[in-house]
């Protein structure tokens, strides 16, 4: 038996150490722990409430828009004009904040996640990009075109990147999503660039990006196996209708064991256990953030969320299960014929290359439903619904982000916050363990994986293929 | 002959947001930076950044450890986050507290880059109540006697990034009078927002937007722009699209030492005296 410290985890967003117990070759414990703490959520109080659409798009740069996106469900509900957002600007809404999903999976494939399957010897830059991989399963012709796209990802990343500030202002941290709409009234020229540019996106996500992570798919049909975790979790995405949970894109719900549920939110408690927090377990309309550095017991800087008391899944593969089964016909369409080139069924989606593949097929969707989001733009229609700012209100802001299901919980007590919690979609998925010593779902995946010699290598694949953003996980 | 510099970009109370403006630098772009010459013979050598770098866990670490030693002296460290001094255990990367590993990495450095306004002053995580005791890097080191470069913006524009690391890289290694009082290249940061703001005929005349998304000058929503020394109106942002005031949003000061603190809230309409600096 021997124990790895795999600290720090590097490429993914933040400060994230896996601790592996290893023995006979298989890990049979793991434990994740989030290895820095801000402090946001206590930041937040005592501010104006509107200070909070951009602070808390800060939590994150990596995914800024998702954090601005729950805060202005937050902000519209506790301001009482949830159902009065004008259609432009939920629709603007929706194409700031799909366009840094679009920015996020090819970040996530090519940069964070290839240099584990591919080698980059001859390169200038091999000994910095080196993950020390010595496995021969691209032939040199795939290795070399997959490095190619490494570098043309980057362009095209920052190309996602101009794509969203066209409409959203800036990036990272957005300004144009606000309480009420979006603040920014496009001309007809923008909309027209917008449009180029998301063609210029979409041809690399379709003839590229899609073939790149079936092939890796095919040469690693093993990761389909590796990573498993049995229950998934989606709060939806993308508001089609009105801004409640209902109408969305990206359909809220679970799935256990391949079957599906709908989504209550009120059956969300926040523990404390293993982290180094003093409180007791509570929802997040209850819960406090109470830093306990030196707390015996305690092994990371997240929290530990559960759902009916079970940890589970959040991220792309959640959607794409719950999708398969409640979504648009046109994603039932698209999921099943790439599953069907994998050579796989839903069932594979929760692993390694379940979760690449999952990421693959709604980055293709997206980007389409996104050129017909487009033409529903009314250039003659407000972008924002007025407010006032009530003395006493809450709100919730509940959306699936880019890595999966994101809350925050707002109340406004004389005119100020007085409460303000976030669970971020790496708070499920790198959760340490709980009351009840169960793990959460990172380390539930590392768990029981044959790993040989490979530990480093065979971990990091199944760790990064959740897309961890510490940042969001701890605020 | 080429030189190489190395860099390492050490990332401690952050949120990678100044990572990620820095891979959206267009010319000279990311690719530019990581394989050609920024200035005649002279290039750069990425060896640490947590979020692009191949090797993971031990190996990772080893070249934070080895870099001080092989190059001592010579390169450049590049902070991103505030750092957190409240409690070791705040912030850590490996067994070592972010504040360990920042004094022992500014130590052998050249110069150190103080990358966004949490390096530079302390910014988000440092702001009210503090609850980690977070701090910019100049004040984490005050004592050291070391040349620390400010770049802040909530991300930085990667210009500003660039443009300073290029005069590092020319070899000229800035005079106390090429600084500002903020510890920043004067070069960088020589201009207010609202000196070249395309909506200064509106506050001119005092005609000013009300609510979000109407026209105007943003003033009484809170703008900034009078007290933010930075350059967006003039390259705007992300390829030169789009960038706060255009999109219709007050600046909101993200380059500045008070920020997000202020004297009032970020959409309160200023009052002069409050926020006025000399510069």
């Amino acid at each position: 038996m021997r124990v790895v410290a795999v600290d720090p985890i590097t490429r993914i967003e933040g400060h994230l150490k896996v601790e592996l117990t290893v023995e006979d070759g298989r890990i049979v414990r793991a434990r994740s722990s989030g290895a820095l703490f801000r402090g946001i959520e206590i930041i937040l109080v005592g501010r104006h409430p509107l200070d909070a659409q951009r602070i808390t798009t800060r939590i994150c740069g990596v995914c800024p828009i998702a954090h601005s996106t729950a805060a202005s469900f937050a902000l519209d509900e506790a301001l009482g004009i949830s159902q009065d957002i004008p259609q432009n600007g939920r629709i603007l809404r929706n194409l700031i904040y799909a366009a840094n999903w679009l920015h996020n999976h090819i970040l996530h494939f090519y940069h964070l996640s290839l240099p584990d399957y591919v080698s980059f010897r001859g390169l200038p830059l091999s000994e910095f990009l080196s993950s020390g991989v010595e496995e021969e399963r691209f032939s040199s012709e795939e290795n070399e075109k997959l490095v190619q796209h490494y570098l043309a990802a980057l362009e095209v990343r920052r190309k996602a990147h101009e794509l969203l500030a066209l409409l959203g202002g800036k990036m990272p941290h957005d300004m144009a999503i606000v309480p009420g709409g979006v603040c920014f009234r496009p001309d007809p020229a923008t909309l027209l660039a917008f449009r180029f540019r998301l063609a210029e996106i979409r041809g690399f996500l379709e003839n590229i990006y899609v073939s790149d992570v079936l092939l890796l798919c095919r040469r690693y049909a093993d990761y389909f196996e590796i990573g498993k975790v049995r229950r998934l979790l989606t709060f939806g995405a993308f508001p089609e209708g009105n801004f409640g949970l209902e109408g969305r894109l990206f359909p809220a719900g679970l799935v256990k064991d391949g079957e599906p549920e709908k989504f209550d939110p009120q059956q969300i408690l926040e523990g404390v256990e293993s982290s180094w927090y003093r409180g007791e377990k509570a929802h997040p309309w209850e819960n406090s953030t109470q830093p306990d550095p030196q707390k015996v017991e305690g092994y990371s800087w997240v929290k530990a969320p559960r759902y009916k008391g079970e940890a589970y899944e959040v991220g792309p593969a959640a959607r794409v299960a719950l999708s398969l089964l409640w979504g648009p016909q046109d994603f039932r369409i698209l999921a099943r014929e790439l599953l069907g080139e994998a050579g796989v069924g839903p069932e594979a989606l929760s692993s390694v290359m379940g979760r690449h593949l999952s990421r693959a097929i709604e980055a293709v969707f997206l980007a389409k439903r996104m050129d017909g989001w487009l033409s529903q733009v009314d250039l003659d229609q407000p972008v924002a619904k007025a407010f006032h700012v009530p003395p006493e209100a809450e709100g919730q802001g509940l959306t699936d982000a880019p890595r999966g299901a994101l809350g925050h919980w707002l109340r406004i007590k004389d005119g100020k916050i007085a409460h303000y919690q976030v669970i971020s979609p790496t708070t499920w998925n790198a959760s340490p363990r709980d009351e009840r010593g169960k793990p959460g779902p990172i380390e539930e995946a590392l768990e029981g994986t044959k790993v040989g010699d490979n530990a480093l290598l065979v971990a990091g694949r199944i760790v990064r293929s959740f897309d961890p953003c510490m940042a969001c996980a701890v605020q | 002959m080429q030189v190489s510099t190395a860099v390492v970009w050490f990332q401690a109370a952050g949120c990678t947001g100044c990572s990620m403006s820095l891979l959206n630098a267009d010319y000279p772009s990311i690719k530019n930076l990581l394989l050609d010459e920024i200035v005649p013979g002279k290039a750069l050598a990425l060896r640490f950044h947590l979020t692009l770098m191949g090797p993971t866990g031990q190996p990772a670490l080893e070249v934070l450890r080895q870099i001080p030693l092989e190059e001592a002296g010579n390169y450049i460290l590049v902070v991103e986050g505030a750092i957190p001094t409240g409690n070791q255990n705040f912030g850590k990367v490996g067994e070592l507290s972010m504040a360990q590993h920042l004094l022992s990495l500014a130590d052998r450095a050249q110069v150190v880059v103080a990358l966004g306004t949490c390096a530079a002053f302390g910014g988000i995580p440092g702001a009210s109540p503090n609850p980690t005791l977070a701090m910019g890097v100049q004040k984490f080191l005050q004592g050291q006697n070391k040349l620390v470069v400010n770049v802040p913006g909530c991300p930085p524009h990667p210009r500003w990034f660039v443009e300073t690391l290029a005069h590092l890289l020319a070899g000229q290694v800035p005079r106390p009078q090429d600084f500002d009082e903020l510890g920043r290249l004067k070069s960088v940061y020589s201009k207010l927002i609202h000196e070249g703001c395309p909506r200064r005929a509106d506050f001119d005349v005092g005609r000013f937007a009300r609510a979000f998304g109407e026209e105007g000058c943003l003033y009484e929503l809170g703008c900034k722009g009078p007290y933010t020394w930075a350059h967006c109106p003039y390259h705007a942002w992300n390829g030169g699209v789009n960038w706060c005031i255009k999109a219709g949003h007050p600046c909101i000061g993200c380059a500045e030492p008070e920020f997000p603190d202020f004297p009032a809230p970020l959409f309160r309409k200023i009052t002069e005296p409050a926020y006025r600096r000399t510069k």
